[in-house]
């Protein structure tokens, strides 16, 4: 019908006005420094899509303070080749539906840091607030410090995409609910010999996929009603000391990785089925 | 422990006219009929049959008759039959009762007591036969006032879409419906020049050609979401709530994530797919507003964020917050919404009816001089041309339907839909049942539906001497109500009949 028509030559001529812009000015390697100061979120992003598409694959921000958004608005460019470094506060939902880039943090995120990421890596040099990782789907997550609460719900995966966070501190309640796949690392690194200040609760709820594992302990009563615990197999320990080495590759802290590694350490929460409301429903 | 519920219909048969073909036994999903070779007849299992009238209209002899079960308890009208078999089956499982479809208890029905005016002598009325009458539908959010340059009007900075017809389908994910059904939608929608939405069981790669009418959806489980979904689409609709469930989530059955559908959700095969009830990133308007600007982002400011809720209590106030964090399109959803499966006690229960609730969106966001900031989309209880135009004068810019549209494509609306055994292929994932709705009958079934709906609303229009259906958004004196109380004439806005 008509309307269909005109809405796809609109799209066209969208498209065409967008090849026309892309003139690429850019070397690969070259770092653009970019002073954020004052500058909205929506047109930082802009720009760095701007820049993106004539050419531009490392970026540096600097005096961050408080830009949403981060690496979201990079579809169509060459995004898996794209770094950048944010120096200072990055507001929520950096990387949200992220795929591809690396952001390298200087200082701490906010909430909702990677939310429903695809692809990619984002590494935090402090600590993270609520709702890391929530729905991711690919990609990892490295945060030297502690995490907020409901981190890493609804994770998920999917084929060889199998995403993956390490946490350096501790965690807050509701940690990894509804967990349908992938895997969180916790490190607990901040607490040895003293017990965090508060336990976190609900860890797990409703779980019925992927892996938790932490380094300490862990009590019963602090872990959702569908999750077990047991010790990490041979497998899994491979997997740990790998995205454990990258974690301390990542923060300079090679000369700990020894000490963080002691298997006898580590539980793994797992689903205890991957059904948990089977025998919800009447007929 | 004895299985103690009377069926609910009764199978007649008549033996002079059935020739043993079996039809009745081969199109039955639900395991109603057999044969017995011994004595060349038919048996039934009444207790099993849901009067989906598959068998009956398939018989090629009309030998069957499903009609409504002659065994009865004691007539009693607090302790129905209803209320006696659900007390039974929750005895026997200790379960929640689910069910599918919209609410089907007589809730007082408002487009049935509200009635529609039509130009007497004083203004002619038009006849669309013979004059062009005009349906086409733009949503977002339209600018405060008109900014012209050099005498130009300029077109406003807000992405849209148009639609041919104010009616769009509404969300009803592949996972939910089998996957002709879930194509028939989108080539109707994309042929009529409307909208179909994905709902949030992902979008097959082979269907992205569609998406100049394609709407998908955010919703809590995240399913089948990235960046690539987002830009092939029209419009991203984060999803909320439904009016069939409102505040729980949703539940897809692991035995249903088959190959096809594991790979459209991007979940392993076979796994449980579980949307939590609440987005775990939205615990107030500011997070919604950050999670509705995460979306712009994400579409690079060129695709309109729609924002559907179930009709609630609170729903103006919920609205005008909404429309505050950056709605380009608020969807309603009200309590006769349907679904593929939500807990009985939910769907009759919870949430208002789509009348009384868009009225009352529409008139907050007026006084608040917003109006103009989001479209409004009604949705839910929506069953023919008619209930459209009503929706359009109360206030909405366009429409949802899913039931009509399911009807269409041969359902029946039997409410088994959630045991994944529809046996019009409809509500399926079982390849020899899904096979029963042809993708290409079934788009141009909905595209007559379309069709249909567009020219009586024409005829609607002609007869108030309205030529632009924009003319009617909101024209509420275009409406007068019948056997209604003071309070719900007040909230629908209207005035009574011979007023």
């Amino acid at each position: 019908m008509s309307t269909a028509a005109a809405r796809e030559r609109r799209a066209e001529s969208r498209g065409q006005e967008r090849k026309t812009r892309g003139k690429k000015i850019y070397s690969p390697g070259e770092w653009i420094k970019i002073n954020t100061r004052g500058v909205h979120h929506k047109d930082l992003n802009r720009e760095i899509r701007a820049l993106a598409e004539r050419g531009a694959r490392k970026f540096e921000l600097r005096k961050v303070y408080g830009q949403r958004y981060i690496g979201t608005n990079l579809w169509g460019t060459e995004r898996d080749k794209i770094k950048i470094r944010v120096y200072g506060t990055p507001g929520s939902d950096m990387g949200a539906f992220m795929d591809g880039p690396e952001i390298e943090v200087f200082g701490n995120a906010q909430d909702a840091t990677g939310n429903t990421m695809n692809c990619g890596k984002i590494i935090i040099h402090g600590s993270a607030g609520d709702v890391l990782g929530y729905g991711m789907r690919g990609g990892e997550i490295y945060v030297r410090g502690n995490v907020g609460y409901r981190v890493g719900i609804h994770m998920k995966e999917y084929m060889d995409k199998v995403p993956t966070i390490v946490i350096g501190g501790t965690m807050q309640d509701f940690f990894g609910e509804y967990m349908a796949g992938g895997r969180i690392i916790v490190l607990n690194k901040f607490f040895e010999g003293n017990p965090p200040i508060r336990q976190s609760y609900f860890i797990g709820t409703g779980m019925h996929g992927g892996n938790i594992f932490v380094r300490g302990d862990v009590e019963a009563h602090q872990i959702g009603a569908e999750v077990g615990m047991e010790e990490p197999t041979d497998a899994e320990w491979k997997i740990i000391e790998k995205y454990v080495g990258n974690y301390c590759k990542a923060f300079g802290l090679e000369a700990r990785q020894a000490k963080l590694l002691r298997r006898e350490k580590f539980r793994r929460l797992s689903a205890k089925s991957t059904r948990p409301y089977g025998r919800h429903y009447a007929y | 422990m004895l299985t103690a519920l009377l069926p609910e219909f009764n199978i007649e048969r008549d033996e002079d006219r059935c020739i043993q073909c079996r039809v009745c036994e081969r199109q039955c999903s639900f395991d109603v009929y057999g044969y017995d070779a011994d004595h060349n007849v038919m048996v039934h299992r009444e207790e099993n049959c849901v009067a989906c009238q598959r068998c009956t209209v398939l018989c090629p002899t009309n030998a069957l008759l499903i009609c409504e079960s002659r065994y009865a308890y004691k007539p009693n009208a607090n302790w129905t039959r209803e209320a006696i078999s659900d007390l039974k089956k929750q005895a026997e499982t200790g379960g929640v009762l689910l069910t599918g479809m919209g609410c089907d208890k007589p809730h007082k029905n408002y487009w049935d007591h509200i009635l529609i005016n039509a130009s007497q002598v004083t203004n002619p009325s038009i006849d669309p036969l013979r004059e062009p009458m005009e349906l086409r539908t733009i949503l977002g959010r339209k600018p405060d006032k008109l900014r012209i340059v050099n005498g130009k009007l300029q077109a406003p900075d807000y992405p849209s879409i148009e639609l041919s017809t104010p009616i769009m389908f509404g969300a009803m994910s592949y996972g939910a419906i089998s996957y002709n059904s879930f194509k028939s939608l989108a080539q109707a929608a994309y042929e009529f020049g409307t909208m179909f939405n994905t709902g949030e069981g992902g979008w097959p790669k082979e269907l992205r050609k569609y998406g100049s009418a394609t709407i998908v959806q955010c919703a809590s489980g995240r399913f089948g979401i990235d960046l690539e979904y987002f830009n092939d689409a029209s419009m991203v609709e984060i999803k909320i709530g439904q009016g069939a469930k409102p505040g729980i989530g949703g539940h897809l059955p692991g035995e249903k994530v088959s190959e096809h559908i594991s790979l459209t959700r991007m979940i392993p095969e076979g796994s449980d797919a579980i949307s939590p009830a609440p987005h775990h990133d939205i615990y107030s308007i500011e997070d919604l507003q950050m999670l509705i600007h995460a979306l712009k982002e994400a579409t690079d400011y060129q695709k309109p964020i729609s924002v559907k809720i179930s009709a609630v209590h609170n729903a103006p106030a919920i609205a005008s917050g909404m429309v505050r964090a950056g709605a380009d399109i608020i969807v309603l959803d009200g309590l006769r919404g349907g679904t593929g499966a939500a807990p009985k006690t939910l769907r009759d229960n919870v949430g208002i009816p789509i009348e009384l609730a868009l009225a009352a969106v529409d008139t907050r966001l007026r006084n608040e001089g917003v109006r103009n900031w989001a479209s409004l989309v009604a949705s839910g209880g929506i069953r023919n041309s008619s209930d459209v135009f009503k929706a359009i004068a109360l206030g909405a810019d366009a429409v949802y339907i899913g039931t009509p549209a399911l009807i269409a494509l041969g359902c029946t609306v039997c409410q088994k839909c959630y045991t994944g055994k529809c046996a019009w292929g409809i509500t399926t994932q079982d390849p020899y049942l899904s096979k029963r709705v042809n993708p290409e009958i079934g788009t141009q079934a909905l595209t007559n539906l379309l069709r249909a709906w567009s020219l009586e609303i024409k005829e609607l229009l002609g007869c108030g001497g309205i030529n632009s259906i924009e003319s009617v958004r909101g024209n509420r004196l275009q409406l007068r109500g019948i056997g209604l109380e003071d309070w719900e004439l007040e909230t629908l806005g209207i005035r009574g009949a011979g007023q």
